[in-house]
């Protein structure tokens, strides 16, 4: 048996590390829903996209909902309050698609840093805002860092297997621009998140690793797979034991599911995950799967009622919700999730602990 | 691989390492892609559990050719299934490598040869990918090759990686370099023993490392000649793995078994790989030229060179072949060769009763005699079914002929056989069923928890010649005693045979004989059956064998009443005089971490066997192999097929656990309780205000030697007088319902041997379950965590804490588990329900309680008296006479 060993031993630790082991060790966490499906009820136009700064770009802005951080903040950081207001300890930064590689459809990479920075500038302001509002209180904001457009394990050209649209440079270079900006803005944690290639989560571990040791400090990692199949495999093919091994090294914070599948459909996985993470376990679901109109139709009952069994099950230590979810969800799973016990992290024997697609412990 | 260190040996696949595969090469060289993923997919397929990919080669581009193969193979799910090795002398390439991964592979290799700077650098960098690393035994002075040079240059390694690179030492595979033996230069003849020395001591002294190597280098002196090089590698690895060896560098197809090395070769390849004298090189250059020109005149002769002497019982006579099929449990030909039977036979019947008997009677004298052990002739007993069932419907289309004709047939005798009513074990039974069958008797197997009505209508439907009766819960004797009534009251005439771990000769002797006088036979184990059957069957055998039996029968009634005079048992006041006495004030009673209970369905068969939790012993008693677990394995007389058979059950563990086959979990309740007098009170919280159940409990009422005390459960929870809060646990787990699916699946394909196997598996998961998890009761009840045991004294029970189950002798009744089911949600939450009996099905499953105290131990729970049996009955509110049922076999009184 091992504990998650220490982290090594030059680098000192953010004080966000304290404060939310403290938070995870006491209770279940709640992080907030959907930014997405937010955005939308404002019926946001084009010229709503490009704001003042951007009137006379040439190319069109509209859907490119994380250049809203610095073009419409007051929207991003009212939904951010939104959230908290639910009950949300932890938000994420709007900062999904902001890296070179996301924005080179919009043709805006030069403004990755910036976009970042404004991001988590709107997040804190919330934060700071709910803090203020009840004494005492702590709010955290984790900086959302997305699976990209382009993979590394996967061709897109199905007559040429050994072909890869990017490079692993490349996607360390995007990560590592984005992750500098994300903590220099002041995040409390990074949230690799969505992942449905192991392959490219692993080259945004190695740029979180990177930056940490040029600025000789560590954040807490957190990093959320997202299982696209009822077989129970990542997009790039690996089974749920065999993408934690893939990430292990990188200590993370807690591990975790989110979006594709609805919260029913992930228990297996998530139960899987229970089991083998020697640190905390997180789910975030999609408000069940898409309907037919590509809207999603969990109630905030039906999404709190499958995150309570999760949580009387002793699985997850930390809920929320991904596509769909709004509001009155995360309301409604704070509410059902208070007073119910943390999951205890695993003890899991040490090992030498390899995958492939699947796992092989040895 | 037969060795137990085998287990969890890891194949790494060589076939894609360029210096290691003529074949790789050259389709490498020639760009031919599709070749190489074959041959990367034959690996897998062929069991590699890694590969190893190694482009090194002058002419390649080393860096765009592993990128390029690597994104290959991410798209071949069959290939990249496993994880893979990177393999390459150049850093460059290795980090290209690492690039392409999206699982966590492995790094070969990284060494000192470097200096420390460069050595650290690159092991901070492999960290970062997310990979484990070789490590060579090399330094900056160059190749470890004594055992002293490669300990010493592995230790610096390992403390510069832990200690300096934060390098996870689970991650650290050490490669401490396997050198070529009998080159004929003196000095290189203790390299094989400098390496498996040298791994003996990593593996003692640098905790979680693991050790590999490439195994080709070790027998290199004599390339060309596969055989004796296959032998090498074999005998090689055989002792490696002893020594601690996790993994190798191996052409995955090409893995000899140990035992099948021809004996002399096998001797003379040890002698040098273990440089057991200075001329062993010599002597085996000798066989091994001798080898080459058998080989080359095989070939000349244009026979299938390799296989011509393992094959050479082939060219018997097909009589002599079937018997050898038989004999040796290999059913490759079986079918092939009965079908050339029955072209030279004139009926179907007579090939089974000819050649096929034959051949199980030469299994079954082998077996008589111990020379045969049961694992052996149960795969015998596989051969002879696939031969019956081939012959089969030439059988039907003789015998609708025959009918036809108006003729009747008959075989050797119709046994019925069953586990009774509330029962639903049925290993034991399968077996004997399987033993009878293999001669030629026809066996019709009810299956479990049968009801009298059944068992005896369906004996008279098909016309049985015998009955057998198993069980294994105590409840099953009564069981048997009805039956044996009921067949009495029906007018049955046929023998009546019990069997099952319950039963005993002397159980069978007083209650079950005297109920039925057409004999009742008990029967030890299986390998007894088929005599005793023959002999009932017999009109010759049948009078003096029953005579001999009921002789035997009557001598034992004789005892046991002479017994029942001679000892005297305490008055129940007496014995409670004799409780143990215990300083409450001053005793450690442990608060449990929680209260109420707890599920847990995270425990996996692979974990239960990676940690040791197998109690492997019973397992071979099982199967009659008798003796201790590991020293069966090297036992002289049945060493070898306990070895066989370990390796058959390891095999079938990595399937079941493959295909995740068991489902184990467990449930966990911890109570506050007290005990008042014998019974134990457990109460709705820890106010301790309210009870919520009344545990009562026995107590030894045999006088013991020098005033040792008259235990009872009850004695170790702390008197409510006392004023001390304690806690009772209860427990069950389960293999789960996979077991009984798996087995069936078995079964129906034929495949007893399996079948029973995946059974007797199952009892051993089970079994490990409630180890492992009383592991975890003592660890949340606190003292656990320091208690510091090995696995092999864990399995010997040398910590604090039992767990007494219901129905065993500290609490002999079963009544017990259906209270803790109505206080637990053992059938809702792990899906195990109790038979009337009160037995739990699925039969792998263990269910009880914990006492903590720090002096419990298990004890039997011993005769009872009628004043403690009315006592008893009298606090659990049932009548005497149901009580008496219950407790039948600890009566010492025979009840009205």
């Amino acid at each position: 048996m091992s504990a998650p060993a220490a982290h090594s031993f030059a680098l000192t630790e953010h004080p966000s590390f304290a404060a939310l082991r403290e938070l995870f060790a006491r209770r279940i966490a709640v992080l907030d829903g959907a930014m997405g499906s937010m955005v939308q009820t404002y019926g946001l136009t084009e010229a709503d996209f490009r704001g003042t700064q951007f009137k006379d770009f040439p190319h069109d802005l509209k859907g490119n909902n994380d250049l809203l951080c610095i073009t419409k903040p007051s929207v991003i950081e009212e939904i951010h309050a939104a959230y908290f207001a639910a009950g949300a300890d932890i938000v994420e930064t709007n900062s999904f698609s902001a890296t070179t590689i996301g924005m080179a459809d919009y043709h805006l990479e030069h403004i990755v840093t910036e976009l970042n920075h404004a991001a988590v500038a709107c997040a804190l302001r919330a934060a700071r805002a709910a803090e203020a509002a009840t004494p005492a209180r702590r709010c955290f904001v984790a900086g959302a860092i997305g699976p990209l457009n382009r993979t590394l394990s996967m061709s897109p050209d199905v007559n040429r297997p050994d072909f890869r649209a990017v490079t692993w440079e490349q996607v360390v270079t995007a990560y590592t621009q984005q992750i500098r900006a994300l903590i220099a803005a002041g995040v409390d944690a990074l949230l690799v998140e969505t992942i449905f290639d192991t392959l490219n989560a692993k080259a945004a571990l190695f740029a979180i690793e990177g930056v940490f040791e040029e600025i000789g400090q560590r954040l807490p990692v957190m990093i959320s797979v997202t299982i696209t199949d009822a077989s129970g495999r990542t997009l790039s093919g690996q089974t749920t034991e065999a993408f934690y091994n893939s990430i292990r090294h990188a200590k993370p914070f807690s591990v975790g599911i989110n979006c594709a599948l609805g919260g029913r459909a992930m228990r297996p996985y998530i139960e899987e995950l229970a089991r083998i993470a020697d640190c905390y376990v997180t789910c975030y679901p999609n408000a069940g799967l898409p309907n037919a109109f590509g809207g999603y139709d969990e109630s905030p009952a039906d999404m709190a009622a499958i995150q309570r069994e999760f949580a009387t099950s002793g699985l997850v230590n930390m809920v929320g919700g991904c596509c769909g979810s709004t509001p009155p969800h995360i309301k409604a799973i704070a509410d059902t999730v208070r007073g119910l016990p943390p999951r205890q992290p695993s003890l899991i024997p040490t090992a030498l602990r390899l995958s492939g697609l699947e796992p092989l412990t040895a | 691989m037969t060795t137990s260190a085998a287990s969890t040996f890891l194949v790494v696949g060589e076939r894609t390492n360029i210096t290691g595969s003529p074949k790789f090469a050259k389709a490498l060289k020639a760009g031919e892609w599709d070749a190489c993923l074959a041959i990367a997919k034959q690996q897998v397929e062929s069991g590699a559990n890694i590969i190893d990919i190694n482009v090194d080669e002058a002419l390649i581009e080393g860096e765009p050719t592993m990128v390029k193969f690597l994104n290959l193979i991410a798209a071949e799910p069959d290939i990249t299934r496993v994880p893979v090795m990177i393999d390459s002398s150049k850093w460059t390439v290795l980090e290209a490598g690492l690039q392409c991964l999206q699982g966590k592979g492995i790094v070969n290799s990284i060494s000192l040869k470097d200096g420390e700077t460069e050595f650290l650098r690159r092991a901070r960098l492999i960290r970062r990918y997310g990979a484990a690393a070789v490590v060579m035994a090399f330094d900056e002075q160059g190749q470890a090759a004594t055992r002293d040079e490669k300990v010493r240059i592995c230790t610096r390694a390992y403390r510069l990686l832990v200690d300096v690179a934060g390098f996870p030492p689970e991650d650290i595979i050490f490669d401490p370099n396997i050198l070529t033996v009998a080159t004929g230069i003196e000095e290189h003849n203790n390299y094989a023993v400098d390496f498996i020395e040298a791994t003996r001591i990593i593996k003692a002294t640098l905790p979680h490392a693991k050790v590999s190597g490439g195994l080709s280098n070790v027998s290199f002196s004599f390339r060309g000649n596969n055989p004796v090089r296959e032998a090498i590698h074999t005998a090689f690895l055989y002792h490696a793995i002893k020594a601690g060896m996790d993994m190798a560098i191996v052409n995955a197809g090409m893995l000899g078994n140990y035992d099948e090395i021809e004996p002399e070769l096998r001797q003379l390849v040890e002698d040098v790989i273990l440089n057991k004298h200075p001329d062993a090189t010599e002597k085996l250059i000798v066989k091994a030229d001798a080898i080459k020109a058998e080989l080359d005149a095989a070939k000349a002769g244009g026979a299938v060179a390799a296989a011509a002497p393992v094959d050479a019982w082939r060219n018997d006579t097909v009589e002599a072949r079937l018997s050898h099929s038989l004999v040796k449990g290999i059913d490759t030909y079986v079918e092939q060769d009965t079908e050339e039977c029955r072209q030279k036979y004139p009926r179907p019947l007579d090939i089974i009763e000819g050649p096929l008997m034959d051949g199980m009677r030469v299994v079954g004298d082998l077996f008589g005699a111990g020379k045969m052990f049961l694992p052996q002739v149960v795969k015998s007993a596989r051969v002879m079914k696939r031969a019956v069932a081939y012959l089969t419907p030439f059988m039907e289309a003789e015998k609708a002929r025959a009918a036809a004709a108006g003729e009747a047939t008959r075989a050797q005798g119709k046994f019925l056989i069953a586990t009774v009513k509330g029962d639903v074990h049925d290993i034991g039974k399968n077996i004997v069923g399987v033993v009878l069958a293999c001669n030629n008797y026809e066996v019709v197997d009810l299956g479990v928890m049968v009801s009298c009505d059944k068992i005896l209508a369906e004996a008279k439907r098909i016309g049985a010649d015998v009955i057998g009766l198993s069980g294994l819960i105590t409840p099953s004797l009564d069981e048997m005693v009805h039956v044996a009534k009921e067949m009495k009251r029906q007018g049955f005439t046929v023998p009546l045979l019990v069997g099952g771990a319950t039963t005993s000769p002397a159980h069978t002797a007083v209650k079950v004989a005297p109920e039925y006088p057409h004999g009742v036979v008990h029967v030890l184990d299986a390998s007894r059956v088929v005599n005793v059957v023959s002999a009932l069957l017999s009109p010759a055998q049948k009078p003096a064998f029953m005579a001999e039996v009921s002789a035997k029968q009557e001598k034992s009634r004789e005892e046991f009443a002479a017994r029942r005079n001679k000892r005297t048992l305490l008055s129940l006041a007496d014995a409670r005089a004799r409780a143990p006495r215990f300083d409450w004030a001053a005793t450690d009673i442990p608060k449990p971490s929680f209260l109420g209970t707890q599920v847990f369905r995270n425990a996996t068969v692979r974990e239960l066997l990676d940690r040791e939790f197998i109690d492997w012993s019973p397992f071979f008693s099982a199967w009659e192999l008798h003796g201790r677990y590991p020293d069966i394995l090297t036992d002289e007389v049945v060493g070898v097929e306990a070895t066989k058979l370990h390796h058959d059950a390891l095999a079938l563990f990595e399937r079941i656990i493959a295909e995740n086959r068991f489902q184990p979990s467990a449930i966990l309740t911890f109570w506050p309780a007290n005990s008042i007098g014998d019974s134990i009170e457990i109460y709705t919280d820890e106010t301790r205000a309210q009870v919520l159940h009344t545990f009562h409990f026995l107590r030894q009422q045999l006088e013991h030697d020098g005033g040792k005390p008259n235990l009872c459960l009850a004695d170790y929870i702390a008197p409510k007088s006392s004023g001390r809060a304690d806690y009772l646990g209860q427990f069950a787990v389960t293999a789960g319902p996979g077991v009984e699916t798996f087995s069936h699946e078995f079964k129906a394909a034929g495949d007893d041997y399996n079948a029973i196997l995946v059974q007797a598996l199952g009892d051993r998961i089970a079994e490990a379950m409630a180890e492992f998890f009383h592991k975890k009761e003592r660890d949340l009840s606190g003292f656990g965590l320091t208690e510091n045991l090995s696995p092999s004294d864990i399995i010997r029970e040398k910590y604090r804490s039992i767990r007494p189950a219901p129905g065993y002798p500290a609490c002999p009744d079963h009544r017990h588990k259906p209270q803790i089911w109505t206080l637990v949600p053992v059938e809702n939450e792990i899906g195990i329900r109790l038979t009337e009996s009160c037995a739990m099905y699925p039969a792998s499953s263990v269910s009880g309680f914990y006492f903590n105290h720090p002096e419990s131990k298990y004890f039997a729970v011993g005769k009872l008296g009628k004043d403690q049996v009315a006592d008893y009955a009298a606090r659990t509110g049932e009548p005497v006479s149901e009580t008496e049922r219950w407790l039948g076999p600890y009566l010492d009184y025979n009840p009205a």
